[in-house]
């Protein structure tokens, strides 16, 4: 059913991103493709994976931003991006075949490849840019939340997380139950005020961004940088003094 | 939005097609069109073809076109699923309606019930295929009031043109299809210009400001997409060819939709029935030309929010 669920389970799973410690490596990006291509959405194909014009399914794609103009408050913002999972997707409502569900015991919004029809109006529905077209396959593709990781008890209870939050070298990512008040993520959006992306669109994403912290700008750096005293033609025993002096 | 040119058929030709046989439906259950077989067999017939046309065309686009059947069932949910619901429903009585008309020589009775459910089923699935692009609220040009009245008026009008052409053709015309023609023409004129007005005046809904909550550090300008190449996202959203020539293609399809056409059927009324069939001919030409240039500047001239990610406007 494309219908959304009426009854909302206990737990709504999402993502925190901490927009504060993103480095920017496309870790993440690189450990979704690894894991997702041979998991539930098997295979992300990509096309001419290795000449011009190469294009393929990812779930996570990295942007990089450059916030607050010239001069010294400016600050460069890197900003992975990939499924919010919505409490109103309106990218599951709209399809005409029951592929696309939203979970009610967790809320992750799937695709059900078996149903698609590759009509690609979920694509047209998502303001996120979150959904791709699989053009091998004919059918939409989408993150899971990694869903056969999370719940995978043939893994180490600590491994039981999303592959890019298990892989961020920078501790950006963090996975967690945004029903649950005293959870990790819920705890991070209340101290660092967690937001939305446009929440004028009124999806209402579960998952959440942490504002980058207020930095010093070009106030904490030195603002002129001494010359060396010149100590050429001085003798062995005033560099000596130096030295000691120096300490 | 990538202008696929199976949906611009799809959405054009049915419609017409639906236009038409609305037309048709009433006039012929009023008894104002004869009940005669090859004026049915040719009317009905051609609503159909470009009906069946236009949904064969739809599923074209369709990466697995072979469960295209599996989208007939979340009507609940999806203007999609309605749309082709609604399609194959309106079968029905288009089925029964032809059949009295082109083989019992019958519109009356219940031949015109029949008739009077096929305009109605016909509005119905033209107002679902609208709204599969009005409901869209992630493209500000195609959620917006002037969606569907433009997609009815639309179909309307060209299913009213080939009324004129085809009752001319059989010696049926009456100055009344042109009039009705021509007055769809001119209402349809007025909602594409209020459109294209609104859509050129209405400021965007979201920014780069929005979109990544980062206004509240000033400006937000992109510094690194996160790939050298397009992906699907931009190739299928991100369709930025017309906007260099949306202007001339505005007025290329302002006038041979409307203002040709219009013309011709005003000429048509002057001139009395002879010229009927060269008129309508030659307006059905132009119009044609002028709607799939209408459908597509309406793709084309789309931005999705999703492209401000990508550093565009929206």
């Amino acid at each position: 059913m494309t219908s959304l669920p009426t009854v909302t389970g206990d737990k709504r799973l999402g993502l925190v991103i901490d927009l504060d410690t993103c480095v920017g490596c496309h870790a993440c990006a690189t450990n979704c493709k690894e894991w997702n291509t041979s998991g539930h959405s098997a295979p992300l194909t990509d096309v001419n994976a290795y000449q011009a014009e190469q294009r393929g399914v990812w779930f996570n794609r990295v942007f990089t931003y450059e916030v607050g103009g010239q001069g010294p408050s400016a600050r460069t913002v890197h900003f992975p991006k990939n499924c919010l999972h919505c409490e109103k997707p309106d990218c599951v409502t709209v399809c005409p075949t029951g592929a696309s569900y939203k979970r009610a015991e967790d809320g992750i919004v799937l695709i059900d490849h078996d149903k698609c029809i590759g009509c690609k109006l979920c694509s047209w529905a998502c303001p996120y840019g979150a959904r791709e077209y699989d053009e091998d396959v004919g059918v939409m593709k989408k993150c899971t939340l990694c869903i056969d990781k999370i719940y995978n008890k043939n893994l180490p209870e600590g491994d039981r997380v999303p592959a890019c939050v298990a892989t961020c070298p920078s501790k950006a990512r963090h996975f967690g139950d945004f029903a649950d008040p005293d959870s990790k993520v819920s705890q991070l959006v209340r101290e660092r005020g967690g937001f939305d992306l446009m929440p004028e669109t009124g999806y209402r994403p579960t998952s959440k961004y942490l504002p980058p912290r207020p930095g010093n700008g070009a106030n904490g750096a030195p603002k002129k940088l001494e010359p060396a005293p010149d100590l050429a033609g001085a003798g062995k025993f005033l560099r000596w003094v130096d030295r000691v002096l120096s300490r | 939005m990538h202008p696929a040119y199976s949906v611009i058929l799809f959405t054009t030709a049915s419609g017409a097609g639906y236009g038409l046989l609305a037309l048709l439906a009433v006039f012929g259950a009023a008894g104002v069109l004869p009940a005669n077989t090859w004026l049915g067999f040719v009317g009905i017939g051609l609503g159909l073809a470009l009906v069946v046309a236009g949904l064969l065309s739809s599923t074209f686009h369709l990466g697995r076109p072979e469960r295209a059947a599996r989208a007939f069932t979340q009507w609940r949910s999806s203007w999609l699923a309605r749309e082709g619901v609604a399609a194959i429903a309106a079968f029905a009585p288009i089925a029964i309606f032809g059949i009295g008309w082109v083989f019992l020589n019958d519109t009356s009775g219940p031949f015109a019930w029949a008739g009077a459910a096929t305009a109605v089923m016909a509005f119905v699935t033209v107002c679902c295929t609208a709204m599969i692009y009005a409901s869209l609220k992630t493209i500000r040009q195609w959620n917006n009031a002037l969606t569907l009245p433009a997609y009815l008026v639309l179909g309307l009008a060209t299913g009213a043109i080939l009324l004129v052409t085809i009752s001319a053709l059989f010696g049926v015309y009456r100055p009344a299809f042109a009039t009705l023609a021509v007055v769809l023409l001119a209402l349809g004129l007025a909602i594409k210009l209020a459109y294209w007005r609104q859509i050129d005046t209405e400021r965007p809904r979201s920014t780069l400001g929005t979109a990544t909550g980062l206004d509240r550090f000033g400006e937000v300008r992109l510094l690194e997409m996160p790939h050298t190449e397009e992906n699907f996202i931009m190739r299928e959203m991100g369709y930025a060819v017309a906007r260099k020539h949306a202007r001339r293609l505005r007025i290329v399809a302002a006038l041979a939709l409307f203002v040709v056409p219009l013309a011709l059927l005003a000429l048509a009324l002057w001139s009395g029935p002879s010229l009927a069939i060269a008129m309508g001919i030659l307006a059905t030409l132009s119009a044609g030309v002028g709607v799939a240039v209408e459908r597509w500047l309406f793709f084309a001239e789309a931005t999705h929010a999703s492209m401000i990610y990508y550093g565009r406007t929206a």
